[in-house]
């Protein structure tokens, strides 16, 4: 994985040399002839380094095979493209320096970022005030396209509402009426809470509590003593990435997942991939998985991301990057153009091709939020793979999109378009 | 201050020139203009921790929480108060030097290790406060939906929004303010009984300076400075998060001041520039950044801990 | 509620016990060697990293035993190389040193291990609860409680009754007369702080077993080290005991009535100290001014 962004030295260099190219030509008297072969540039932000450096760097990873493959077909417009990585290092101050970076400095024609709700938030404010097309790859918190939505920005991941919505009325009919949450505290783990208890109360369900867990608490133990202590039929774990980790070890320790059903919505790979096989618990939703039999062109796309991961499959976060690089090089192509207004106003509704999709399901950006109806894959977690090592989840439905998602009425976002 | 005379005069002309021609010579090495803006902003909290760690001989480790609630303080100002940037900058100061006239009042009569460990320990106390009190600060997520507002003169508008280079500007003018407001006190006979502290505590108390009482204030006072280059920051990215507050952000500014010359006034203004262009730099490149950054520490630690403009006037008086 | 309580203290004492080990450490290198090891965190995620390596070879058993002594190890060539030259200087240098340090070992376990968190198994005997009602009391933490005593007692044991011990303790007091009376205070300091570490590893393998094992754990266990010292008292090892099982006490309790601020409870606790006995619960008066 990390040996994969060594080579962005080498797209420096080529930078360097193309802005040098670019500075005699403003200050030079030289005719502009090789205008054709400016590269086109996607700027990908994501935290490299932090707690969130192992989803970001699949992220990228994603994004780097799209931009090969784009270019193997001619790139966009007939230009070649090229994958500007910056590490927003988990911090908002940072991620705005590089967005401006990328755009003031480097000129890219598109943006791709950030795994951090808050910093994709951050950028997001930028690149309308620039004018730049950007798609959220792995920023979760709804608000994106949601009140604060922008005519300039598109998101691939799911909204908290759409995951909620998908692992509701299972987990009611399969092991009760009585929940009890673990939330993270903070606006990712809100949202989330929300969208789960409203769907409680819908089914007639009642929640026997909520436990708001800081960020990096290592010590679930107080909460789930609470959390045992209200009898619950099932146990909603909302908590993510390291936490999750945790949670789900010390709960099987515990011996709490004999007593209660354990559940939640979102659930990644590399969480199942870093617990004991013990730990390998629990219903929940994958936003994408790499064992699709009978899914066209799935395979091909594990076995490309797997010549460049150590022989690992691809996780959702690879789909993420792949498909948000994919999409400026698809809409562009169609429209032959760069301009940011038309992309965005074609992306309306825009289908993305069986190669790029890589799930059963319709898979398209809605008009009225730019959000991507791609599928929920639900199922359980599997503690030893069967035929691999990585098949840690056996994937039950996968629910399309626009059945998860709430109509754009609901979501609060009114998106500005400019005059 | 530094160097003495008419070479002190040269050295200050040459500095604002190369501040005020910024947007225009750094664009062609490949820099941008909000590199340089946050660089002032950075160089003037570095300066700030340096009125203390510098010429009060006071190790303040836990800086940058002052740093962090000017940037909470100018960002609730504009998102809840009223859309001026002038205002959101001078509640942001007061937010923080408030806390750091409070806060030092508890802590001026530890020194050494002891000193900084509490210093250290109280910002993460904001740290803390910022990151739980979701509703005000909005916790983990940081501070949003405000902006910096342009600045209607009447007659003209400054439109530090949306021009990168006015804003830039604006930025250098609220710094020369605050410089200027620093040279002051230093050359004042409190800034005076400041270093004689640093110098030799034992002998400033004998010569009659309540020293308790000047390191308070230089304390309060530095963390006004701070305050105001944090309010500043807020502009820059128009957000505030706790990050801001992190005793790592604290270290940056220590290591601007150490690497630059925490003698020299100017020495933090130096090492802010190396570290954030070094960081912005390596960053792009590697992914291992922090391995290099943290090496830098290493390295300047042992064998340059007088800082760039230390190591230069050395070389100059051999 | 009062069974909720009593989980709940008991429970804290478990959380408190791990604060100890690692403030011991801390504690060790501060007092005799002036230096604040803002990389004490990254020792810990060493010590859980090498003891993952090792498991599948040497077993849970052999990793917990040998792991710590090979963090130890690299404390010693991290002490003799890069602490040694800053230790007649102002304490600012050892800081930054150990701060950039912190970021070179956080970095380096992300290159050398990935990322990605790795599952850490423990022995399955271990893995179990108690009873199913008291049901957080896992063979696990009581087997880290365990071990946290005997360490603390072996260390107390070390520092009262062996010659190293005593010139230890003589040395937090008054170093230059250590060195007059003929002692290699250069080796004590490098075997003082590969005690430290060792201690820090130790946390580290024990850390691993109950949380997930990734580069970036070490920063958050540091900061609950530091305000076990600043309350028990700089200074004192007693004391620094009594503070990392006050805080952890004071956390479980908190998680009762209130658990958003179980951790800030720990920082209130500082504050309270340093207002009304600014010298910790057992601090020596003028230790560290």
């Amino acid at each position: 994985m990390n040996r994969s962004i060594f080579k962005a030295p080498n797209r420096r260099t080529i930078l360097k040399g193309a802005g040098l190219v670019a500075a005699t030509q403003v200050a030079g008297p030289y005719v502009i002839s090789a205008r054709g072969e400016t590269p086109v540039r996607i700027g990908m932000i994501d935290p490299l380094t932090g707690v969130y450096a192992a989803p970001a760097g699949n992220e990228v990873m994603g994004a780097k095979l799209a931009v090969e493959q784009m270019n193997a077909k001619g790139g966009i417009l007939g230009r070649p493209v090229e994958l500007l990585v910056e590490d927003s290092a988990n911090d908002v101050g940072t991620g705005v320096q590089k967005a401006r970076k990328l755009i003031e400095r480097d000129q890219v024609n598109f943006i791709i970022g950030d795994v951090n709700s808050g910093i994709a938030a951050a950028i997001a404010q930028v690149t309308s005030e620039k004018k730049i097309l950007h798609v959220v790859s792995g920023g979760h918190t709804d608000t994106i396209t949601g009140k604060d939505c922008h005519w300039n920005v598109f998101r691939v991941c799911n909204t908290t509402r759409m995951e909620a919505n998908s692992v509701s009325d299972l987990l009611f009919n399969k092991y009760g009426k009585k929940w009890h949450f673990i939330t993270p505290d903070y606006a990712f783990g809100h949202t989330l809470y929300q969208a789960c208890s409203d769907n409680l109360k819908k089914l007639g369900g009642t929640a026997t509590g909520n436990e708001l867990t800081p960020l990096g608490t290592t010590d679930f133990s107080a909460y789930l003593i609470k959390a045992r202590a209200a009898s619950p039929d099932v146990m909603i774990l909302l908590v993510q990435g390291s936490d999750m980790i945790n949670c789900l070890k010390q709960i099987v320790q515990f011996g709490l997942d004999k007593q209660i059903h354990i559940a939640g919505t979102q659930q990644e790979l590399e969480s199942l991939a870093g617990l004991p096989p013990e730990a390998r618990i629990g219903i929940w939703m994958f936003e994408w998985y790499w064992k699709q039999a009978g899914v066209p062109y799935v395979a091909e796309f594990v076995a490309d991301i797997r010549k460049r991961n150590n022989g690992k499959v691809p996780t959702a976060r690879h789909w993420f990057g792949y498909t948000s690089a994919m999409t400026f090089a698809l809409i562009a192509n169609r429209e032959k153009t760069l301009e940011a207004a038309k992309l965005a106003r074609a992306l309306g509704d825009f289908e993305l091709p069986p190669e790029v999709k890589l799930q059963p399901n319709k898979c398209y950006y809605r008009a009225g939020d730019h959000q991507l109806m791609t599928s929920a894959f639900v199922g359980e977690a599997v503690s030893v793979g069967k035929d691999d090592p990585e098949d840690l989840f056996r994937v039950d439905t996968v629910v399309a999109g626009d059945k998860t998602s709430p109509p754009v009425s609901d979501t609060g976002c009114t998106l500005q378009w400019p005059t | 201050m530094s160097t003495a005379g008419l070479p002190k005069l040269a050295w200050l002309t040459a500095i604002w020139i190369a501040l005020l021609l910024a947007p225009f010579w750094m664009v062609p090495l490949g820099g941008y203009t909000a590199l340089a803006t946050r660089v002032l902003v950075l160089g003037l909290a570095a300066m700030s921790v340096n009125f203390l760690l510098g010429f009060t001989g006071v190790l303040s480790f836990g800086h940058a929480a002052y740093f962090g609630l000017g940037a909470y303080g100018a960002g609730l100002t504009l998102k809840h108060l009223a859309p001026s940037t002038p205002l959101s900058l001078v509640l942001g100061m007061l937010l923080a030097g408030v806390a750091g006239a409070l806060l030092g009042a508890l802590i001026v009569r530890r020194r050494g290790v002891y000193f900084a460990m509490v210093t250290i320990a109280f910002g993460q106390v904001f740290y803390y406060i910022a990151f739980q009190w979701n509703t005000l600060t909005g916790g983990d997520d940081g501070l949003r939906g405000f902006s910096r507002q342009p600045l209607d003169f009447g007659l003209f508008q400054i439109d530090i929004l949306s021009s990168a280079n006015q804003f830039y500007y604006f930025v250098l003018l609220c710094f020369a303010l605050a410089v200027g407001v620093m040279g002051f006190i230093l050359g004042s006979p409190f800034g005076r009984s400041m270093v004689a502290i640093r110098e030799n505590e034992r002998r400033a108390r004998f010569l009659g300076i309540p020293v308790e009482r000047h390191i308070w204030i230089a304390f309060t006072l530095s963390c006004f400075f701070m305050g105001f280059a944090g309010a500043l920051y807020a502009l820059v990215n128009n957000f505030a998060d706790p990050k801001g507050l992190h005793y790592s952000q604290s270290g940056d500014f220590v290591m601007m001041a150490v690497m630059g010359g925490m003698r020299n006034f100017w020495g933090p203004l130096l090492g802010a520039a190396v570290f954030v262009v070094l960081q912005d730099y390596l960053s792009s490149v590697t992914v291992n950044w922090m391995s290099f950054v943290g090496m830098l520490f290493i390295l300047v630690v042992l064998f340059f801990p007088r800082g760039l403009l230390g190591f230069v006037r050395q070389k100059e008086r051999a | 509620m009062t069974q909720l309580l009593l989980f709940n203290i008991t429970n804290g004492l478990i959380i408190g016990a791990f604060y100890v080990l690692m403030a011991l450490g801390l504690s060790l290198i501060l007092n005799l060697s002036n230096v604040i090891n803002f990389a004490h965190g990254g020792f810990l995620v060493i010590g859980g990293y090498l003891a993952y390596t090792l498991a599948p070879f040497i077993g849970f058993w052999g990793a917990l035993l040998v792991a710590p002594i090979l963090t130890a190890i690299t404390g010693l060539v991290v002490e003799r190389l890069l602490i040694r030259p800053l230790y007649g200087r102002d304490p600012l240098y050892s800081l930054l040193l150990t701060f950039g340090l912190a970021f070179i070992i956080e970095d380096g376990t992300r290159f050398i291990w990935g990322a990605q968190g790795k599952p850490v198994t423990i022995p399955s005997f271990l893995a179990q609860p108690l009873s199913a009602d008291l049901f957080f009391i896992t063979g696990y933490r009581l087997f880290m409680v365990t071990l946290v005593v005997l360490a603390v007692a072996l260390l107390f044991v070390l520092l009262r009754y062996t010659r190293l011990g005593i010139r230890i303790r003589a040395g937090t007091l008054d170093l230059e007369t250590v060195a007059a009376l003929g002692v290699n205070i250069r080796l004590l300091r490098s075997i003082n702080f590969a005690v430290g570490i060792y201690l820090a590893g130790l946390s580290g393998v024990l850390a691993a077993g109950q949380l997930g094992l990734e580069p970036t754990m070490g920063t958050g266990l540091l900061m609950p080290s530091f305000i076990a010292i600043i309350v028990g008292g700089i200074g004192s090892l007693t004391g620094t005991l009594l503070g990392g099982l006050l805080i952890g006490l004071a956390s479980g309790m908190t998680a009762v009535f209130l658990p958003s601020a179980s951790e800030a409870i720990m920082y209130v606790l500082m504050a309270v100290v340093l207002l009304v006995r600014p010298r910790g619960l057992l601090g020596e008066e003028g230790m560290m001014t």
